[in-house]
């Protein structure tokens, strides 16, 4: 792959530019972003902002209108057969047979890959152990949990050894033990150097990302570390502070805070309230003005934004730029 | 690496687990065509026979008597009623008791006693075509017989007389016409549900999406596919030429290796069909309506009833596109006629091409459908 340019080698993926247009509708606007190898890269956003497409042009299904990408190393553009050699996917309603067996499912997937029949048999064997799919084997896929369901269409992602996978939405729908497992997993075998690349609607589930990404409506407006993210000015701006207000009366004490000056956003989380503050207001003279407005407040503490803080504020700060530019 | 069918023989295997363990479907599909062969092969009789018949006889005298007599003896009439007047020979008919009625008059015997032209009315039902064909060309044979045997009273021979001799189907039997285009009709019905329904079914489960992310190229998906409903289909034909042969005793004439080995290009052909449709279908539902649409053509187009001369010219070109006209052909051409594959290459080549044509619309279609959708 001589034509490689520089700045793909050694990542799991580049995307430069990239742009899908169906007519006159623009799917996907000019995305770019670099996936390293080994990192568990969160790719979020609304549904139909064009997570999907961007799946589907990164596995060379869908043809780009404009930009390039790199899998793995492989231009997509003029590699498409090689790059899905050599990736896994997993879509969310898990794609397994239901009127196979679990070892039929996964024998089929390896012959698919054309694995040769002793690395096949060490390959099942591997992957029945590592996911405890053992007294399952002879069983209908259909008959499994939800859980064990996502473990074994996991399987047969991993069969052929991929050091890329891309997982669509992998915990929709499944009880929560089976989604910290799934984690555990994925956290196992990024460390052996494996990527992810994974579409969630869980916000918990961002945050235990190495590496998020925020699509909207085709444009990414979030790409880094969950960390730098939250340092990012525009989720918090100079002067400002966020804060957590614990109280019994979260409804009333939002309605006052939100009269409070010095409060730029309040909102209702569980028993508590987080807002955005200027640091010209002290906390003991917020927690005063509560009180004379006979509110009980528990506790007032400073608080990191939170994954979905920092979309929340990208995808305002995105809107009035659109707007801005409409006018 | 560049294999444009890679996957072919995984999704083979796959395929007939599918089928092995959906016996239900299986046997369904298996025996239903049998079924309906059961039907038609017993039901159907294309021989019109045994006309109902009233009769009206004013004369009733030895003359009139023995013309009726002539009716009766020709298998082609039957009578089920006299009647004494025009109001009830009429009613008999308009009730639909009776498709012909026959209507002897009062001075039949005289006339002909007087050497003078005797006129006997037949009253026929127009509402059957081929029924009323058939009754009008026996009724006018046995007038004229009848005027020429006493025209011809003294000297009694014929001058001219035709001998027909019918090749093939001596006895007209209907089972030995209709059968072999029924087996045509039937393979092309269970090979294109099944197929269809087969790769709909990924569809609605999401597992062919899931199958274009893998190195699967398409032609090697469709042709896994295809080839497990080509072994079921094949099955099918043997089930259905043993009942042929064995239970309607129709004789095979031909070669029944070559009808084999000329039945397979059909079959590929119709599960081509199945896979195209199932590239527009997106339901289950919609892959059944849309498998209902070859059917009829298949039925009225390829001479599988009508002849296909009587298409009317501007529809006749359909004729060419339809498989199963090519593959009617096959079958009554080895099976009744003793045919060679000297007189049915061309059949054979035809459906082939027809099949060959299909699979790669349909791959295409999967490919710009199915996976840029």
């Amino acid at each position: 792959m001589s034509d490689l340019p520089a700045s793909a080698n050694g990542a799991a993926i580049v995307a430069e530019n990239l742009v899908r247009k169906f007519g006159n509708f623009v799917a996907v606007n000019g995305v770019s972003f670099r996936v390293e190898k080994g990192e568990i890269f969160g790719f979020l956003g609304p549904n139909g902002s064009g997570k999907t497409t961007v799946i589907k042009m990164l596995t060379g299904l869908l043809p780009l209108s404009g930009g390039n990408a790199f899998v793995e190393g492989l231009d997509v553009r003029s590699s498409a057969e090689e790059v899905r050699e050599r990736i896994g996917y997993m879509s969310q309603n898990f794609s397994l047979y239901n009127d196979l067996t679990v070892l039929e499912n996964l024998t089929f997937y390896g012959r698919i890959y054309s694995l040769p029949a002793e690395r096949l048999k060490r390959r099942i064997d591997q992957i029945v152990d590592a996911n405890g799919l053992g007294p399952y084997v002879t069983r209908l896929a259909g008959k499994l949990s939800g859980g064990w369901k996502q473990r074994l269409a996991l399987g047969c992602a991993m069969l052929h050894e991929p050091k890329l996978l891309f997982l669509d939405e992998p915990t929709a729908g499944i009880d929560p033990v089976a989604r910290r497992q799934l984690w555990d997993l994925l956290f196992e075998l990024s460390a052996q150097g494996i990527t992810f690349f994974v579409t969630t609607h869980y916000m918990d589930e961002a945050e235990r990302c190495s590496h998020v990404a925020y699509i909207y409506y085709g444009k990414l407006i979030a790409d880094g570390t969950p960390n730098t993210l939250r340092e990012l000015p525009e989720v918090q701006p100079p002067g400002t502070m966020r804060i957590e207000i614990t109280t019994p009366e979260v409804t009333r004490a939002l309605r006052s805070a939100r009269e409070l000056s010095g409060i730029r956003s309040a909102t209702i989380f569980g028993q508590s309230i987080h807002a955005l503050i200027e640091d010209s207001l002290s906390l003991d003279d917020l927690r005063q003005r509560l009180q004379q407005k006979n509110i009980a407040v528990a506790e007032i503490r400073p608080l990191a934004p939170s994954l979905e803080d920092v979309f929340v504020e990208l995808t305002y700060k995105h809107q009035a730029e659109l707007e801005a530019k409409r006018e | 690496m560049n294999n444009i069918f890679r996957g072919v023989g995984a999704v083979f295997y796959k395929e007939a687990l599918h089928v092995r363990r959906d016996a239900g479907t299986l046997f369904f599909s298996l025996t239903m065509p049998l079924l309906q062969m059961f039907l038609l092969g017993f039901a159907i009789d294309t021989n019109i026979r045994q006309i109902n018949t009233v009769v009206y006889n004013a004369d009733g005298h030895r003359e009139s008597r023995e013309l009726l007599d002539r009716f009766r003896n020709s298998d082609t009439f039957h009578v089920i009623k006299y009647v004494e007047n025009d109001h009830d020979l009429n009613d008999l008919i308009i009730a639909g008791k009776a498709r012909v009625g026959i209507k002897i008059p009062v001075d039949y015997s005289d006339r002909l006693l007087h050497q003078m032209g005797a006129q006997v009315l037949i009253l026929i039902d127009g509402s059957d075509s081929s029924v009323a064909g058939q009754a009008i060309n026996v009724s006018t044979a046995i007038g004229l017989d009848e005027s020429l045997r006493r025209a011809l009273q003294s000297s009694g021979t014929f001058a001219v007389e035709m001998r027909p001799k019918l090749l093939f189907n001596p006895d007209s039997r209907s089972p030995n016409f209709f059968l072999p285009g029924l087996t045509a009709i039937m393979l092309l019905n269970v090979t294109t549900f099944l197929t269809a329904f087969s790769i709909v079914r990924e569809k609605e489960r999401g597992t062919l999406e899931q199958l274009f992310v893998t190195p699967v190229r398409p032609f090697g998906l469709l042709l896994g596919k295809l080839l497990p409903y080509l072994f079921i289909g094949f099955f099918e034909l043997c089930l259905i030429l043993t009942a042929m042969r064995f239970i309607f005793l129709v004789p095979i004439h031909g070669n029944v290796f070559l009808l084999a080995l000329l039945s397979l290009p059909y079959l590929f052909a119709a599960l081509s069909l199945g896979i195209l449709i199932s590239s527009k279908a997106s339901s289950q539902a919609e892959a059944m309506q849309l498998a209902f649409l070859p059917i009829l053509p298949s039925v009225f187009f390829s001479g599988y009833i009508f002849p296909r001369e009587t298409i009317p010219a501007l529809l006749y070109p359909i004729s060419y596109l339809i498989p199963a006209t090519y593959y009617i052909n096959i079958t009554r051409g080895i099976i009744l006629r003793g045919a060679d594959i000297t007189h049915l290459w061309k059949d054979g080549l035809a459906l082939c091409i027809i099949g060959a044509l299909l699979l790669t619309i349909a791959a295409r279609r999967f490919h710009n459908k199915v996976i840029m959708a």
